[in-house]
């Protein structure tokens, strides 16, 4: 399983297994890392599973869609390297992923 | 906690994060983990999606967070006067607060044979894998209701490639909550997508026709395999009535979620509601609501005071068309069109005395995240500017 590793608010790494297919949000939500909501539970709706990707995974973790562009519109603190994490589909391509937990709890 | 749904869960979330450290625990009458409800009527139905990926949370968090779950259990009396709660299992328990998250629970059809039919209702996850199961094996469905519930049903089930009636008793669809030009447009999707769609149809009995059903309605009769039918919800305040607060329409809270006991808040579907956006009282089934008001019940259980003052936001997705609502726009005086609806985007703003009350926005996120902006705001827009394609409604609620 690849492993994606999460940075809460606070700073602390949560490094977790997260199985190929599922959503970085999906598991953030699984693994208990606190300050990923997903009030929406993943529909790109509701911009509460931001996140900022590291700058080293600028390029691999690719761009947003329309969709999730527009949505991230409403995200408090929007960056260059924001995105819905719900919008990303964990691969073996991404293993090792970093993200960093957004102020999603406003 | 009675309750485990989403409610039930942002208040114990919000207790947590609000430094409140002693014991709680969530009482729900289901037997699993708390889930999400909005995927049931989608995407749950086509079988892809396992039920632990509903979760809101892992099993570890209850016990990280030292919540105590008490699942497949009812709270059956609330005595207040002794703080207590006695509970299906025959147990009881004391409080010293209390919140009430308890939902809705779905209204029945009440036509002769319907309780000797296959009827299927959406609430629970147990409702949501029994008929994923059954569309699984069937050609025929009869979907009762034209609202969010039902017209999802029929979207995934005509993408299951199954033959779908779907009856309406109004003449239009989801008219309690969007404009006609929002209700002929998906009459229209659902027709060009191969579903039956009867408008101004009763349905006056079912019956039994072998292994099938026969659905006697005004616009005639149809054969199907299974029913479903989405015709509404009703509050779930039995047990707050009994225990002698205030309910109509629902459990009776104040603008921070406060029922007429103090140490007892209520959250979500469930509340008939000051809400403090909206200026009136009224009852919302929503997810966005549920979540927000939560933050402020568990604000009051902490003895701090936080308004709930949200703009209301849904979201309904059928076939390839997301439908992204903002605020209540029913009713309303004014609703201008925004895009062209036979290119599947566009959107409806609503207006009340001159003011934007709400909007529609249909594979248009951009505008529904500018109208919840703008109505969070109450920055001023005009009819002729919503009308006007050319106007930057991002920028305008930037500005």
């Amino acid at each position: 399983m690849p492993k994606i590793i999460y940075v809460d608010i606070d700073g602390a790494r949560h490094e977790c297994n997260v199985a190929n297919g599922v959503s970085v949000m999906e598991g953030a939500i699984q693994n208990g890392v606190a300050g990923i909501l997903a009030i929406c539970g993943g529909s790109c709706a509701c911009s509460t599973c931001h996140v900022y990707i590291d700058t080293d995974w600028a390029e691999r973790a690719g761009a947003a869609s329309d969709i999730e562009d527009s949505t991230l519109e409403l995200a408090y603190d929007r960056k260059p390297l924001s995105r819905l994490a719900c919008q990303i589909e964990v691969s073996a391509a991404l293993d090792g992923l970093v993200v960093h937990v957004a102020q999603n709890d406003g | 906690m009675i309750g485990a749904g989403q409610a039930g869960q942002q208040i114990c979330d919000s207790l947590r994060r609000g430094g409140y450290e002693d014991g709680l625990v969530m009482i729900g009458d289901e037997p699993c983990l708390p889930y999400q409800r909005p995927p049931l009527s989608k995407k749950f139905l086509t079988g892809t999606l396992d039920a632990e990926r509903l979760y809101l949370r892992p099993a570890s968090y209850y016990e990280k967070q030292n919540v105590e779950l008490r699942l497949d259990v009812r709270v059956e009396r609330i005595e207040r006067t002794t703080r207590s709660l006695y509970l299906s299992s025959g147990e009881t328990l004391a409080y010293a607060g209390l919140a009430l998250a308890t939902g809705t629970r779905v209204r029945p059809l009440d036509v002769p044979g319907a309780a000797d039919a296959e009827i299927h209702y959406i609430r629970s996850l147990a409702d949501g894998q029994r008929l994923a199961a059954r569309l699984a094996q069937v050609k025929r469905i009869a979907v009762i209701g034209g609202g969010f519930i039902g017209l999802e049903v029929a979207a995934i089930a005509r993408e299951l490639g199954k033959d779908v009636v779907l009856i309406e008793a109004f003449d239009r669809l989801m008219a309690r909550a969007v404009a006609p030009p929002v209700s002929a447009f998906y009459a229209e999707l659902h027709r060009a997508f191969g579903v039956e769609v009867l408008l101004s149809t009763g349905v006056t009995a079912i019956r039994a026709s072998g292994a099938a059903y026969t659905v006697v309605s005004t616009g005639g009769e149809y054969t199907v395999d299974l029913v479903v039918v989405g015709i509404g919800v009703l509050p779930n305040s039995e047990v707050a009535e009994q225990a002698g607060l205030a309910c109509r329409n629902g459990i009776v809270v104040d603008e921070y979620a406060r029922t007429s006991d103090p140490l007892i808040v209520a959250a979500g579907d469930c509340t008939w509601h000051m809400n403090g956006f909206l200026h009136r009282e009224l009852r919302l089934e929503s997810v966005q609501n549920a979540v927000d008001q939560a933050k402020s019940a568990a604000a009051s259980l902490l003895g701090q005071t936080s308004v709930y003052c949200q703009v209301p936001w849904f979201w309904s997705d059928q076939y390839d068309v997301k439908l992204q609502i903002a605020g209540i726009g029913m009713p309303h005086d004014d609703a201008v069109v925004r895009g062209e609806p036979a290119t599947r985007a566009f959107s409806v703003f609503y207006f009340r005395a001159g003011v934007l009350v709400g909007v529609d926005a249909l594979n248009r996120p951009a505008e529904h995240m500018a109208a919840r902006r703008l109505l969070a705001q109450g920055t001023a827009l005009s009819a002729t500017q919503a009308a006007d394609s050319g106007c930057d409604l991002m920028a305008l609620a930037r500005a």
